[in-house]
């Protein structure tokens, strides 16, 4: 083996000096964390004394109990398959509306387009929370003006229902983020070329066959970044159902499976079943998101051979 | 293709390869959108069309923000009673000064502590990132891509998932509600590492590095008066994303702090709103308290969306 230069050790330790500290949080605030969460979901809390009632609890071991009790939890598993539903409908509304705005913008005429691309942008800057706080007081009949408006023709809506009420905090989350995936797409549509565009004029082509032959295809990157923050962002769901359970009986405490870690662990006080909660959430995102950039990575291999 | 994209990025404002610190931005006031417009113009009734569709979703976006507007200026009762799109004997003035003073002005407290979490935690970050992405960039050493890969893993998991069990560990090290609680996780950016990668890679060449250390400069000095230079525009991205992923973070500190001295605006706020059934007057100072804390950061938007765009170029033309 050959031996390391003067230059080589003095680049390796300086490397190590830039990447130390930002690891040590990485490390303290990521990898720990997780390793855990993982020890903490395998023990359980047991009560010794007679009829378990004594005062004196012992953590055992409970190999992979939290996780079967999290798994046979309805509704755990009712606020997963609720979130994946959500994902499935609003995800690609969500991103095929920014790709609208953002096509759409870059067809008008100058002079208006700052305007609009800072009005589509404004809500990123609410936070989740003071958005549906905001929300929620357009929803609540009594106080919403959408309500009255609606009531005057005739019209009998309830935002907050049953069966209305996860497209309500759809609605939320469409109005905060579109601006945002708008953005980024707006971003790649300036990278592309513009000789590209006249070239395609010049052949004849119309405005939409320009849009669908030629934006579309060389924004692919930055549809599938927006589609995979998205995805992350739809399963982490959390602040919008919690400020509008208060005005919503159709909201339960495991609404969300992040809900539903968050209330395990603060209202039922069982941080080990929390903890499997959160590791089967982590599992569940990474998969989800893997999977998802495997699968549109291989397409995108196909269309290139083709 | 992604190197045929790269190089024309310079073409948009965004310094690439050879661009040194100076010259970047100039033209980014005069750039105005749809520079492309210049050509041919699309008829008229293309025109029409687009603007209507446009106006319609710019009223979906801004409705509810007018309704904030107009509500922060009415009394509770009048909030309940009266329309909500139009105005009712407005005193806006007044009402935000309640806002402001009730409770001995907890709500200047917590502003003050969002602005503290986000404005420190985004500096932190960025400076981390920036030391890390500028190592993973220029050095070579063994580890390098499993490091950066596992980093890069980081981006994908859900930051919620991570408070809890982070919760519990803080509380094990006795750190639960206190700042550090809040501070200690916002500084760590996988996705600023990620972009201040890519970013130094194109952006700090190579020979420039290289004539530095001739001259005798250390590796420390190099990197901070070349690198972090050179990367300005991606610390800037970096800052801004940070500064409002702290700012809108709502479960982390929902988890980890339980004194309301030490909430950020957004606890507070939902605090206030959880009381309000019984205190009528909380329902005003939640919409007024909210008009307050969006206001400062729209304006950010709409200051720095230019900003923003230049940093994103970097990060999904390379995803």
């Amino acid at each position: 083996m050959k031996r390391p230069t003067r230059t080589e050790i003095r680049s390796a330790r300086a490397a190590a000096g830039f990447l130390l500290p930002f690891l040590t949080l990485f490390l303290l605030c990521f990898i720990a964390p997780i390793g855990y969460a993982l020890y903490e979901s395998m023990l359980k809390v047991e009560r010794t004394g007679a009829l378990g009632l004594g005062g004196e609890t012992t953590e055992v071991w409970a190999g992979f109990s939290n996780y079967a009790h999290a798994l046979e939890d309805d509704r755990f598993t009712a606020g997963f398959g609720r979130v994946l539903l959500f994902g499935a409908v609003q995800i690609p509304l969500m991103i095929a509306f920014a790709t609208a705005l953002a096509l759409l913008l870059e067809a008008a005429s100058a002079r208006w387009v700052g305007f609009f691309r800072t009005a589509f942008f404004l809500p990123y800057g609410v936070p989740g929370v003071i958005a549906s706080i905001l929300w929620g007081f357009l929803y609540v009949p009594g106080i919403s003006p959408l309500v009255e408006m609606a009531h005057s023709v005739g019209w009998d809506v309830d935002f907050l229902g049953r069966s209305t009420v996860l497209w309500s905090i759809a609605n939320i989350v469409t109005w905060q983020f579109t601006g945002y995936n708008m953005l980024v797409l707006i971003a790649q549509l300036k990278a592309v070329p513009g000789e590209l565009y006249e070239a395609a004029r010049i052949d004849g082509a119309s405005a939409w066959q320009v849009a669908r032959h030629i934006k579309l295809p060389l924004i692919r990157p930055a549809l599938v970044l927006t589609t995979v923050f998205s995805l992350i962002g739809t399963l982490q769901l959390f602040a919008e159902p919690k400020v509008l359970k208060p005005l919503s009986n159709s909201i339960d405490s495991g609404y969300t499976p992040n809900l539903a870690a968050y209330n395990e662990a603060f209202t039922s006080n069982n941080q080990h079943i929390a903890a499997a909660e959160a590791v089967l959430l982590a599992l569940v995102a990474c998969v989800l998101s893997f999977g998802f950039l495997r699968l549109v990575g291989q397409r995108g291999k196909d269309g290139e051979s083709r | 293709m992604t190197t045929q994209l790269t190089e024309d990025l310079p073409a948009d404002g965004t310094p690439g390869a050879d661009r040194g610190p100076r010259g970047k931005g100039r033209r980014r006031g005069r750039r105005n959108g749809g520079r492309r417009s210049g050509g041919r113009r699309p008829p008229l009734r293309h025109r029409i069309i687009t603007v209507s569709l446009l106006t319609i979703a710019a009223l979906y976006f801004l409705t509810p923000v007018y309704w904030l507007a107009v509500s922060a200026t009415k009394s509770s009762s009048d909030l309940f009673g009266t329309f909500g799109f139009w105005f009712h004997d407005p005193h806006p003035l007044d009402y935000l000064h309640r806002v402001l003073s009730y409770d001995d002005g907890i709500y200047v407290r917590w502003f003050l502590n969002s602005l503290m979490y986000a404005g420190v935690g985004a500096l932190a970050a960025t400076l981390l990132s920036a030391a890390a992405g500028y190592a993973l960039a220029k050095y070579r050493f063994p580890g390098r891509e499993g490091i950066f890969n596992v980093v890069l893993a980081g981006v994908l998991i859900p930051g919620t998932a991570l408070a809890l069990p982070l919760y519990l560990l803080f509380s094990e090290m006795g750190l639960a509600n206190t700042y550090a609680a809040v501070l200690i996780p916002s500084v760590v950016s996988p996705f600023g590492v990620y972009l201040c990668r890519i970013y130094a890679a194109a952006a700090v060449p190579d020979s420039l590095l290289e004539a530095a250390r001739i001259d005798g400069a250390g590796e420390a000095r190099i990197f901070s008066t070349l690198g972090l230079r050179l990367m300005t525009p991606a610390l800037v991205t970096v800052f801004l994303f940070q500064f409002v992923h702290i700012w809108n973070n709502f479960f982390l500190p929902l988890v980890m702090l339980s004194d309301s001295d030490l909430y950020p605006i957004q606890l507070g706020l939902t605090s206030w709103q959880g009381y309000a059934d019984r205190q009528p007057e909380l329902y005003q100072y939640t919409v007024g308290g909210a008009l307050l804390s969006v206001l400062p950061l729209m304006v950010l938007m709409g200051v720095l969306q230019r900003y923003w765009r230049t940093g994103l170029t970097e990060g999904s033309v390379k995803a």
